[in-house]
């Protein structure tokens, strides 16, 4: 049985569909229009904005300060989805083809952080990487290791340590980024992976090539759609991320998040924020085009 | 381990291979430990959170008795509980619209239910802050009531997650199901309720679990919703943090990290682990 035309059954369709457009209408698409309307206005006195179809505010947004924070926001954000490819793909492999026994309690420690608390997950990792904190201490004891090693064979030995800045800066926003978006990135990898054909990896292996050649030549290409999938995932919040940089970076790590926020509860001009909201909001339109474009390439292979 | 293994490593058998273990075994304490370093200070005899003092609960007794701190929990946990409700019957109401009907513009309302996933929290946060000082949303209500705004901004972001979870559990239906029961004389109703929402079970379980903590983890946007009188949870602890780093913060989110394990294991327990995996 197909679809049902709408006409058909009107009054099930109704009972179905006026909630919905309703939620959707008034509490999503309502605010999100009076986010682009007030991107063209302007503020008259304190509290006084008008919607003057300026476009002053998008000109603004074209300042070398904010355009080297989007620039910053979207550097930080690649890399943190390639960090995140990188540490996760394995393990979304060794999950795959874990024993029956094994996977499922591999997936659920995936997830598991992944349902905690962002905010709690942040501290946690503020807590260690301060410098009284546990990141520190054994970075200090891995140096001292290595003097004691110096002295061992005869040489000088190192410099006495001193702790290193963890917090507070571009390193700790990185590093926190990854840890909160790697199960984002491994699930849906591990989604695709899972659906993968294993006798084309027998018959690789089965033919001569390594393992890594394999990986590289068959099951990466195999796995591209997860693999844009959990890119895309990492990424979209990666980029529009606040708390992480608000809280562990230092004065230069602000993203573009952190600077629309400042427009609202600090600067109080509405309708520059408004504009870099939609600006963002568009970037994510782009990359979302750019992805749905690869996907209608046909596969020459 | 594979050093000791018995039967000889088979090709395709990647994670019994030592390289992987150890991986695997690295990412596992880079996730976990922070939390565990985290929760285990909670029960630590000192106000700064940097050497071990001593075993204590008074943290605990503590941040159990900070009554800001507890309202905020129990104003989150309604939000989350209020937001589930109406995400679960709002989710699957869409998901059933999406799946069973064709209409008019059914791609851009597709794309328009899931735009709010997309959408990134910053921006959905200004949307509502905009959104309910236009409207004049009133911010001295009484308990319940004053929760509504922030409910509402919960309901849109949390309900597009169910809808997915249901449509791709609706994939499956076998709608010869839904003629048997209209040809045994069922109403749409009791088709919908007696039929459909059996087959969904397992995506409403995994729906209002994704539903209940997407809520409860919120910052971004219950920050930008909430009135200067109504705190939540992680609001309350993103001043605590900015403020000052104390143990109380730690037994506070231990607490809640519990609440989340148990919340899973719930889950579990109904739907098993691979049911719940299947859906993300």
């Amino acid at each position: 049985m197909a679809e049902q035309d709408w006409k058909t059954n009107k009054r099930s369709f109704a009972a179905v569909s006026i909630p919905t457009l309703f939620w959707v209408i008034v509490f999503f698409l309502v605010p999100m229009a009076m986010v682009w309307l007030y991107s063209f206005g302007e503020n008259r006195g304190l509290t006084e904005i008008a919607i003057s179809g300026t476009l002053e505010n998008y000109k603004r947004a074209t300042d070398w300060l904010y355009l080297t924070i989007f620039g910053k926001s979207f550097a930080v954000a690649a890399l943190v989805t390639f960090i995140c490819l990188i540490v996760g793909f394995p393990v979304a492999m060794a999950i795959t083809f874990a024993s029956e026994k094994w996977r499922p309690w591999l997936l659920l420690g995936i997830m598991l952080p992944f349902w905690t608390n962002l905010l709690i997950r942040t501290y946690a990792l503020m807590m260690l990487l301060g410098t009284q904190g546990y990141a520190n201490k054994s970075l200090g004891t891995l140096w001292e290791g290595a003097s004691w090693l110096k002295t061992l064979v005869g040489l000088q030995p190192l410099p006495t340590w001193e702790p290193v800045q963890l917090l507070f800066n571009n390193f700790a926003v990185v590093f926190g980024l990854v840890y909160v978006h790697l199960p984002f990135m491994v699930l849906p990898l591990y989604a695709a992976l899972d659906r993968l054909d294993r006798s084309l990896i027998e018959a690789s292996l089965d033919l001569g090539a390594g393992h890594f050649r394999t990986i590289m030549r068959i099951v990466v290409p195999l796995a591209a759609p997860g693999i844009v999938a959990g890119v895309m995932i990492t990424l979209i919040p990666a980029l529009g991320a606040y708390l992480t940089p608000d809280l562990m970076g230092g004065t230069d790590s602000q993203m573009i998040a952190n600077v629309i926020e400042r427009q609202f509860k600090k600067a109080n001009d509405w309708p520059f924020g408004a504009a870099l909201s939609f600006l963002l909001i568009y970037a994510m339109f782009i990359l979302i085009a750019l992805q749905s474009m690869r996907r209608k390439v046909p596969e020459i292979h | 381990m594979a050093l000791f293994a018995r039967t000889p490593i088979a090709p395709l058998e990647y994670s019994r291979t030592l390289w992987m273990r150890l991986w695997v075994g690295v990412v596992m304490v880079f996730l976990y430990a922070p939390l565990i370093v985290l929760m285990i200070f909670s029960f630590n005899d000192s106000k700064r959170n940097v050497v071990w003092r001593g075993f204590t609960t008074k943290y605990y007794e503590k941040a159990l008795g900070n009554d800001e701190l507890i309202e905020a929990l129990l104003n989150s946990l309604t939000i989350a509980g209020l937001a589930t409700v109406v995400s679960l019957a709002l989710g699957s109401v869409a998901a059933v619209m999406l799946w069973r009907f064709r209409f008019p513009l059914k791609g851009a309302i597709d794309g328009t239910i899931s735009l709010p996933i997309i959408v990134p929290e910053i921006c959905l946060g200004v949307a509502f802050l905009m959104f309910f000082s236009m409207v004049s949303w009133p911010t001295d209500l009484v308990w319940p009531f004053n929760l509504a705004a922030i409910t509402i901004a919960h309901i849109t972001f949390c309900f597009p997650f169910v809808t997915m979870v249901v449509r791709s559990r609706l994939a499956t239906f076998n709608r010869e199901q839904e003629e048997a029961a209209k040809d045994l004389g069922a109403s749409e109703w009791q088709v919908f309720r007696d039929v459909l929402i059996p087959h969904i079970k397992p995506a409403l379980v995994a729906g209002a679990l994704l539903s209940f903590t997407l809520s409860l983890d919120d910052f971004v946007i219950t920050y930008f919703t909430s009135g200067p009188d109504t705190i939540t949870f992680p609001v309350k602890v993103y001043s605590m943090v900015r403020f000052s780093v104390t143990p109380e913060v730690n037994a506070a989110s231990t607490l809640l990290i519990i609440l989340t394990v148990a919340l899973t294991f719930v889950a579990l327990k109904a739907q098993g682990v691979k049911a719940i995996a299947e859906t993300h």
